[in-house]
């Protein structure tokens, strides 16, 4: 790769970290903590190929001499025994896949192939005494497995997260939990039991409204909890800004 | 399809060196190629919409888009130092007799941030410049595990095991630092081959610093795509079963963490994070996932060959995995 096609991916590089930095593109892929990370070094890219452009073209005036010239292409041969690294070429793939592609946030794929991820909270915070409780799905499946379901017997819950299928059917309601990048995100799941809709199309996103139930199952995949819902209504959202759970990040 | 268009490049870009300008540059070739894809991306989409291929997709920007900050940084970084600070410096700093060089090199490692990307040429000038290649290679191993940077990024990604960073310290200083004494007893310099190539002679400071940033992006950043294909093709299809029943058993553990280090090729600024998403594993294979990885890897034994030759790669790479397993599991006995 020659110094302008450089100068072009470092550029086009840059500017689709930006770009994805700018929009909430970059939540689908790393914590929301990495933005100022991301627009700084796609500034550092678009820097670099400018940089590299402005004496790329110094470099070709000063070729019109013959004997400058004679010296900038032994240069170019030393240069070409150490070899422009080939392997280059293969940063246009993410450039694609980012620009082009922009594949979405994991879901159900993901989530089923992997064992639900829930940890034991390390505190459980006072809830709100009257009204709907809104949780997430985390916090629910929390509460629900390792706090025994204190203080949610009786009231109405409602949460959040797409849907997802077992190899038998059994319908799950998940949030994919994240550490850093999308590599490590784990899904926490939540069985649906009662009055779900006839029809559950996988990674749609769900406010499932509904109460506890005691029942917890075993996630067939690494035997973690699965804890369960009984649900009274489930109503189709939009997919919240942020697809991940990002509450074990702190 | 980006390496089917590589070949013409070179070749191109050669002819473009002998003035003919009507053939294939390897600018034209990047023109094509995105126009290409632009025109193709309906069929390019919907090949990628099942859902295998949408999670490797997925996985794959997800590694680059979270390692590629971090490339950014320790490339600066190591572009400030291989320009603004003096070789001679190095040369001076160091103790005379080989056996003090090599820990003192070693130690060194832990203030010049940047990945094993970037530590690769600067171990290649430190050799260069008359530094013990004992002492270079201490430097070589130790720098990409125990900068601060790797460091951070170990402590936030083990908010719960905060031990973890001491033990990789302690496990990769201790690798380094056997590595270059084994080096010093065992080692012959015919092994080695020493780099020729100056890139920054006869260049201004700035014009030296930006092409040393573009050369270390372009390089490292290709080997990063190397590695995020590999993270993606395991996370995407290895059934999670192979891992659990490898994770059952703790000396097996171990060797598939640390064999999966080598094959992965993780940049040491992000493999942190992919080692804590190991869950199922113990911290002890964990810790030799992080201590090998910086150590001993695909992309790194491909720059080792090219730095300092193929008979040095082909016998150090292998002496590095055996200690570097060896000091993560004592490490892990004492302080995990």
């Amino acid at each position: 790769m020659n110094r302008q096609a450089q100068a072009a991916v470092l550029f086009l590089l840059g500017a689709s970290l930006l770009h994805a930095g700018t929009t909430d593109l970059y939540l689908r892929y790393v914590k929301a903590g990495l933005q100022p990370l991301l627009l700084a070094s796609g500034a550092v890219l678009i820097a670099t190929a400018l940089a590299t452009a402005w004496y790329e073209w110094r470099r070709s005036r000063t070729l019109h001499e013959p004997e400058q010239q004679h010296q900038q292409q032994e240069r170019h041969q030393h240069q070409h025994q150490h070899r422009e690294p080939r392997v280059s070429w293969l940063l246009v793939l993410p450039l694609l896949a980012l620009i082009l592609v922009a594949p979405p946030a994991l879901g159900s794929y993901s989530a089923t192939r992997t064992g639900t991820a829930l940890q034991e909270p390390v505190a459980y915070p006072a809830l709100p005494s009257t009204g709907t409780l809104r949780l997430g799905v985390a916090d629910y499946a929390g509460r629900a497995v390792y706090d025994h379901g204190r203080g949610l017997t009786g009231r109405r819950i409602a949460v959040t997260g797409f849907v997802a299928l077992d190899h038998d059917g059994t319908p799950y309601l998940v949030r994919m939990a994240l550490n850093c990048c999308a590599a490590d995100a784990q899904p926490v799941k939540v069985g649906l039991a009662g009055r779900i809709p006839p029809v559950l199309q996988p990674d749609t996103w769900l406010e499932v409204t509904g109460t506890y139930t005691p029942r917890v199952t075993r996630d067939p995949v690494n035997d973690g909890p699965i804890p369960w819902i009984e649900v009274t209504e489930a109503k189709p959202v939009p997919a919240p800004r942020d697809p991940y759970d990002e509450t074990w990040n702190t | 399809m980006a390496i089917t268009k590589a070949p013409p490049d070179e070749k191109g870009s050669r002819e473009d060196e002998a003035r003919e300008p009507r053939r294939l540059t390897s600018s034209l070739a990047l023109t094509l190629l995105l126009l290409l894809m632009v025109l193709l991306q309906g069929p390019l989409r919907r090949a990628l919409s099942a859902p295998v291929m949408q999670s490797w997709t997925t996985v794959f920007v997800a590694v680059v888009v979270q390692a590629l900050p971090f490339l950014v940084l320790g490339v600066l970084l190591s572009a400030a130092i291989a320009v603004y600070v003096p070789p001679s410096f190095f040369a001076r700093a160091l103790p005379r007799r080989p056996a003090l060089a090599v820990p003192v090199a070693g130690a060194a490692g832990a203030v010049l941030p940047g990945c094993e990307c970037a530590s690769v040429p600067v171990a290649g000038a430190l050799v260069r410049r008359g530094v013990t290649p004992a002492a270079a290679l201490a430097f070589l191993l130790s720098a990409p595990a125990i900068n601060p940077i790797v460091l951070t990024a170990t402590a936030v990604a083990f908010p719960r095991d905060p031990e973890m960073v001491l033990a990789r310290f302690v496990a990769s200083l201790l690798v380094a630092c056997a590595m270059g004494w084994l080096w010093h007893r065992l080692g012959r310099t015919d092994w080695l081959r020493p780099p020729t190539h100056a890139p920054h002679e006869g260049q201004s400071k700035g014009a030296a610093f930006w092409d040393s940033v573009r050369h270390d992006v372009m390089h490292a950043g290709g080997f990063l795509v190397v590695g995020a294909m590999a993270a993606a093709t395991l996370k995407a299809v290895a059934p999670e079963s192979w891992l659990r029943a490898a994770a059952d058993n703790p000396v097996v553990a171990v060797l598939a963490l640390a064999v999966l280090a080598v094959v992965l090729s993780i940049c040491s600024e992000a493999d942190a994070f992919v080692a804590a998403s190991l869950t199922q594993f113990s911290l002890t294979a964990r810790l030799a996932f992080l201590v090998v990885g910086p150590m001993v890897d695909l992309k790194l034994f491909a720059m080792q060959a090219g730095t300092f030759g193929r008979a040095f790669a082909l016998r150090f790479a292998p002496a590095t995995f055996v200690l570097a397993v060896a000091g993560a599991v004592l490490t892990g006995a004492v302080l995990l």
